[in-house]
């Protein structure tokens, strides 16, 4: 049985989750990176993805679709403050598919090559969480 | 003196009207519940938020290139208030009170030439602003649609405020709310959304750091920027929360009060009528009697 810390998860209109849990992976603005207890304190921005928390080290993983918001690694554990957090399952494919072609159109809109640079990211982001979709199902 | 059926007519109309203050006193209680659990929900979220900026703040703060959001534009010239009231009626004092709040900023800084404009959210306000500020008001926000306010109507606030911050139109933005404090007490309040108030000195929430490092990624500039501008909206979708709250427990104080007033007005009415009966029977008998007398 592996240690646990105190997972957090709260979105402005609540607090979705607050409990131990054993392993969490994060989709950090630079990359995912795993949590594990005494994790150095830390603090990262984060890009549309799922993050996987597991309250066993054996367990079935939880996995829950954030938007936006930023990480939080203290001592005391892991606050994730998320814009928009839904369980995986809960997620309309037709609602982020909606997402994805608003996201092909801004690339196609874009004048500069930087915004068709963030753009082009965020319609990546969004495809690799349709495809995280398509395979948990 | 008014007639018995007159005064029936009285009692009757009286009495629907308490029925109906008492149906909305009710609806306002039920709503109050969910909107101060709505608002209760919410607190983690900004309380977390303020601490991380609280902290971030301290290591940007001073330097020539901070963020404006947090520096401010150097200048308080041109001021922005956003004034946030709610779309209905029947809520005693609520909407007057936030309105006259603002209505006495306005003026201050008008006298202090300074220049000001007035961003409404919610009709009641605006109607009563636009009397004395209608060359200020630069538009209404609409919420009658929303049945709850999400995060997203905040939002979308937030982003307005600043798309107007980037044309730079403003140096400073204050928001006007009601806070909650209880179902008897709302209080109206004015807090300063640009540049970003951010709690220093000893009023920063220890974070809890251990003698760690915190350590950022990206940099603490780019974590800074990208919540500035979120914390805005968070400040927003707060205020309209606490909003939604008073406005229930406004609402709720003041149909009470109304309920009790159609109480004692039917009480009132009730003894008039039975006064005016009793009378008329009186003389009914007395002309009777007279009448048999006479013979």
């Amino acid at each position: 049985m592996a240690e646990t810390f105190q997972f957090e998860l709260v979105s402005p209109e609540r607090l979705l989750m607050s409990e131990p849990v054993a392993e969490a992976v994060v989709p950090g603005d630079e990359g995912y990176f795993t949590v594990l207890k005494g994790h150095a304190p830390f603090m990262s921005t984060l890009k549309p993805g799922v993050v996987d928390v597991k309250r066993e080290e054996s367990g079935q993983a939880e996995r829950i679709f954030v938007r936006g918001g930023f990480a939080d690694v203290s001592v005391s554990g892991l606050t994730i403050l998320a814009e928009e957090a839904i369980p995986l399952a809960e997620v309309d494919p037709e609602a982020l598919a909606a997402d994805v072609r608003n996201a092909e159109e801004d690339v196609a809109d874009a004048k500069d090559a930087d915004t068709k640079a963030a753009a082009e990211l965020h319609l990546h982001q969004l495809r690799e969480v349709q495809s995280a979709i398509q395979n948990g199902r | 003196m008014a007639s018995l059926k007159e005064l029936r007519n009285r009692i009757a109309s009286v009495k629907a009207t308490q029925k109906i203050t008492r149906a909305m006193q009710m609806v306002a209680a039920s709503k109050l519940r969910r909107a101060q659990a709505a608002a209760e929900a919410a607190r983690p979220y900004s309380e977390r938020m303020a601490t991380v900026l609280g902290n971030l703040a301290g290591s940007v703060a001073g330097r020539d290139d901070a963020p404006k959001l947090l520096a401010g534009t150097g200048s308080d010239q041109r001021h922005l208030l956003l004034v946030a009231t709610a779309e209905r009626g029947l809520c005693g004092a609520f909407n007057t009170s936030i309105a006259r709040l603002a209505r006495e900023r306005a003026e201050e800084l008008i006298r202090d030439g300074k220049e000001v404009q007035i961003l409404c959210v919610g009709k009641k306000g605006h109607d009563i602003l636009k009397r004395e500020f209608a060359a200020h008001i630069i538009d209404l926000i609409d919420l009658r649609a929303v049945k709850r306010v999400g995060f997203a109507d905040a939002d979308t606030i937030g982003k307005r405020v600043l798309t107007l911050f980037d044309e730079e139109t403003f140096d400073v933005c204050t928001i006007f709310y009601a806070e909650f404090k209880s179902v008897i007490s709302q209080v109206p309040t004015a807090r300063q959304l640009v540049p970003a108030e951010v709690p220093t000195g000893d009023d920063v929430p220890e974070l809890d750091t251990g003698d760690a490092i915190y350590e950022y990624e990206p940099d603490e500039d780019a974590i800074l920027a990208d919540l500035l501008p979120r914390n805005v909206s968070v400040q927003v979708f707060r205020a309209l929360l606490e909003n939604a709250a008073s406005e229930m427990g406004a609402k709720m104080t003041a149909m009470d009060n109304a309920t009790r007033n159609a109480g004692e007005m039917i009480d009132g009415l009730t003894l008039t009528y039975n006064r005016t009966r009793q009378a008329m029977i009186t003389k009914e008998l007395i002309e009777i009697i007279s009448g048999a007398e006479a013979l």
